[in-house]
């Protein structure tokens, strides 16, 4: 059932898996722009999505890894959604998308 | 048995929300007030060997693979107190009807997260209840839609999916390794383990750190306050009473005690971060304005005391605890009751802008008057009692250093909580607030309610020391 | 092999399209264009149902949730855009460099480093796995929906009548 040779496979993945996550928490972190925060939230999702899906092939327990990410897609639509509605919610007050208007409350 | 704590929630949602007429719309506050109440009660009188009962008719349509022991009889007790009166404030703060419809809807499937993640045995299940209760506190704190909600719950939101996005790469490490997800197979696999890989150290640190982040603890801390003096008051009562503690504290000592097991450098990390929230959240709330914010630290302040407690790791430790989680849950959430009926009143949370209140609002200012003795540790009430168990353990466990600091916190804290009760009730009365008058009875009959258990549970000390406190240290066996 | 790795490459070019993309349309769409690519991978790692979801929810609902966010929430005109873009290049220009730099630390780790043993499929029926064994968490999507929909009410409620208190 081995479609690869599953050490470099593997490898590949451990180098892969890693740059995604960085890639979304630097969106995340440097952006001041509303909506840019969560397309960095959803590369991270889509990042552990993508090491379930890996984990679930090396160790061979790919049925109960699916059930696993079908849950995790209900789960990130519903929060995305959230989300969503607040970002609309502070555009329509503030007029801007702009995360330094978001300073009021100071950490 | 125990899947009734999550199907009756349920049921009743559907059914308020099916026959949707202005009849059952006014009856939703009452159906779900008894809801709460009948879970705090029925924890109360029946044992752990009745939830343990199975229901074969039930149980043949939802086999959920559930579990209790005392641990979580206490916090389903907790869970249900809270919410019943977050439930009562909420009544009386909350003046749109559409609006409250929505809250009492959005409480409920809180409650029924919270009991989810409190009652489940696997990571993965854990996780999804977590979501549920995370999603329905965003929900919650922005249901007023004003700018420093919707704020405070875009942090939480963005820094809450951090933490889940954490014990998510977590929960795929450790199939990686052991192959399930259960609290029981990843226990054994701990215990078995002589040398820990490398990817099983990762996963432990991410797991604890986004449990961190979902607590509030010291450096991780920053959207708590936001959220926390943004959110409606009824909101505030609920998110600091009780879902920071299930969602961050509860579950790290769950996954800690049943999972994870005790290790030197595990305690270490609870001892560290628990005294830096203590310290930390001491020293912020001194230099407070905002009535709410104020509270908001001590809060991150006393769940420094849980962190601290767990992390000495014996069966003293742990249950002292889980008293203080009891504790803090009751006493936190009648400061909250008050801050909000000092803003109904006075339109201010502000504490520069009040001051001499005691003679117009006396009932607030006695119930946190009790509350925050309890929250410094002062005997006979019940914050004393956890405390002294906390600083017993400690000492007991050769953590002398850490008690040092716990006491010392003490003192700070009573500073604080002087200092506030100096610029808000005690004092000359300023002129504009002349005409200010005692709260709603709907408003002070939870504060009092929550006074009476701190009271009581101060009094009583022994006999809740018996039957509910000790029988928790057996989770360790 | 060679078709994972391109594959992997693609992954990662999307996102970091997604983050260094101007336009915050053009940034949904290399999300799209992600999520594409990891339900291709996950075609090829046979997880088929889960790819059915990650193609229909993650590249198809949430790009239209990402889509009617970005134009209710009425972002900068273009012209506000072109110079807002060329200052945020610069907070973004590291980002390549330091992908490079873990890139190169990863493989040198990736070197001494083993996968766990194979262990043999308990349960080859996805719908049994579901159904009998991961009930709990359906039934949380269940609720998890429920909570969504609240969430809609509350956020796009009668929208006029009470904006916020300030």
């Amino acid at each position: 059932m081995t479609l690869f040779d599953m050490n470099t496979f593997f490898k590949l993945s451990f180098v892969f898996i890693p740059l995604l996550f960085i890639i979304g928490f630097y969106c995340i972190i440097i952006t001041h722009n509303l909506i840019r925060v969560l397309v960095g939230l959803e590369l991270i999702i889509k990042a552990v999505t993508l090491l379930l899906v890996v984990v679930g092939y090396t160790t061979n327990h790919t049925v109960l890894m699916q059930s696993y990410i079908i849950t995790l897609i209900i789960i990130e639509v519903v929060v995305i959604a959230v989300a969503a509605g607040i970002v609309v919610n502070v555009a329509k007050q503030t007029g801007s998308l702009d995360t330094r208007n978001l300073r009021t409350l100071k950490g | 048995m125990l899947s009734l704590f999550i199907l009756i929630p349920f049921f009743i949602l559907i059914l308020i929300n099916l026959f949707f007429s202005k009849a059952v719309k006014k009856l939703t506050f009452w159906i779900a007030a008894v809801l709460f109440l009948f879970q705090a009660l029925i924890v109360i009188f029946k044992p752990i060997e009745f939830w343990s009962g199975k229901l074969p008719s039930i149980e043949k349509l939802f086999p959920f693979s559930l579990y209790i022991d005392n641990l979580a009889l206490v916090m389903l007790l907790s869970i249900g107190i809270i919410a019943f009166i977050s439930l009562i404030v909420g009544q009386n703060t909350i003046n749109d009807g559409t609006k409250r419809f929505n809250f009492i809807n959005v409480l409920v499937l809180a409650n029924i997260g919270m009991n989810g993640i409190v009652l489940v045995k696997d990571i993965f299940s854990l996780y999804v209840f977590l979501e549920i209760t995370a999603v329905s506190s965003f929900i919650l704190i922005s249901l007023n839609r004003d700018m420093e909600a919707l704020e405070g719950a875009f942090k939480y939101l963005i820094l809450s999916s951090v933490a889940t996005v954490m014990m998510l790469t977590s929960i795929a490490l450790l199939v990686m390794y052991v192959g399930d997800t259960s609290y029981e197979t990843i226990g054994t696999f701990f215990k078995n383990q002589q040398f820990i890989p490398f990817f099983i150290l990762v996963a432990v640190s991410a797991f604890v750190g986004g449990l961190f982040i979902k607590g509030g603890l010291f450096p991780f801390h920053g959207w708590l306050p936001d959220a926390y003096s943004s959110a409606p008051s009824s909101v505030s009562v609920f998110l600091a009473g009780i879902v920071t503690k299930i969602t961050g504290i509860y579950t790290l000592m769950r996954l800690i005690i049943s999972v994870f097991g005790f290790s030197p450098t595990l305690q270490n990390l609870l001892l560290i971060v628990g005294a830096l929230s203590i310290l930390f959240g001491a020293f912020s709330a001194l230099g407070q304005k905002d009535f709410k914010r104020m509270l908001a630290y001590s809060s991150i302040s006393q769940m420094g005391y849980i962190i601290i407690s767990l992390g000495t790791g014996t069966p003293l430790g742990i249950a002292g605890a889980v008293f203080h989680f009891f504790n803090h849950a009751i006493f936190k959430s009648q400061l909250f009751i008050n801050s909000a009926a000092l803003e109904e009143q006075t339109g201010t949370r502000n504490m520069d802008e009040l001051g001499g209140l005691q003679s117009k609002m006396p009932v607030t200012s006695a119930t946190s008057l009790i509350a925050f003795l309890s929250t410094a540790g002062i005997p006979p009430l019940a914050g004393f009692w956890s405390k002294l168990i906390i600083i017993i353990a400690l000492w007991n466990s050769n953590h002398k250093i850490y008690a040092l600091i716990a006491i010392l916190a003490g003192v700070i804290t009573l500073a604080y909580f002087l200092s506030m009760n100096h610029r808000v009730f005690f004092g000359i009365l300023l002129e504009k607030l002349e005409n200010i008058k005692e709260a709603k009875p709907g408003i002070l009959f939870p504060a009092v309610l929550l006074t009476i258990i701190t009271i009581l549970v101060g009094l009583f000390f022994p006999f809740i020391l018996n039957t509910f406190i000790l029988p928790v240290q057996s989770i360790l066996g | 092999m060679k078709t994972y790795f391109i594959l992997l490459l693609l992954m990662a070019i999307c996102s970091l399209w997604a983050v260094m993309r101007g336009s915050l349309i053009r940034a949904a769409i290399a999300l799209a264009a992600t999520s594409a690519v990891l339900s291709i991978i996950m075609f090829k790692l046979v997880s088929p149902l889960a790819a059915v979801f990650e193609l229909s929810v993650c590249a198809g609902l949430i790009t239209v949730i990402f889509m009617s966010t970005i134009s209710l929430a009425q972002p900068l005109t273009y012209s506000e855009m072109i110079e807002r873009s060329k200052a945020r290049i610069k907070r973004f220009w590291f980002l390549p460099l330091i992908l490079v730099i873990f890139a190169f630390l990863l493989t040198l780790l990736a070197a001494n480093l083993n996968p766990p043993l194979i262990a043999p499929e308990t349960e080859k029926n996805i719908s049994k796995v579901l159904w009998d064994i991961r009930q709990l968490d359906v039934f949380g999507q269940i609720l998890i929906l429920f909570t969504g929909i609240f969430g809609v009410i509350v956020f796009f409620g009668n929208f006029d009548k009470q904006g916020g208190t300030k």
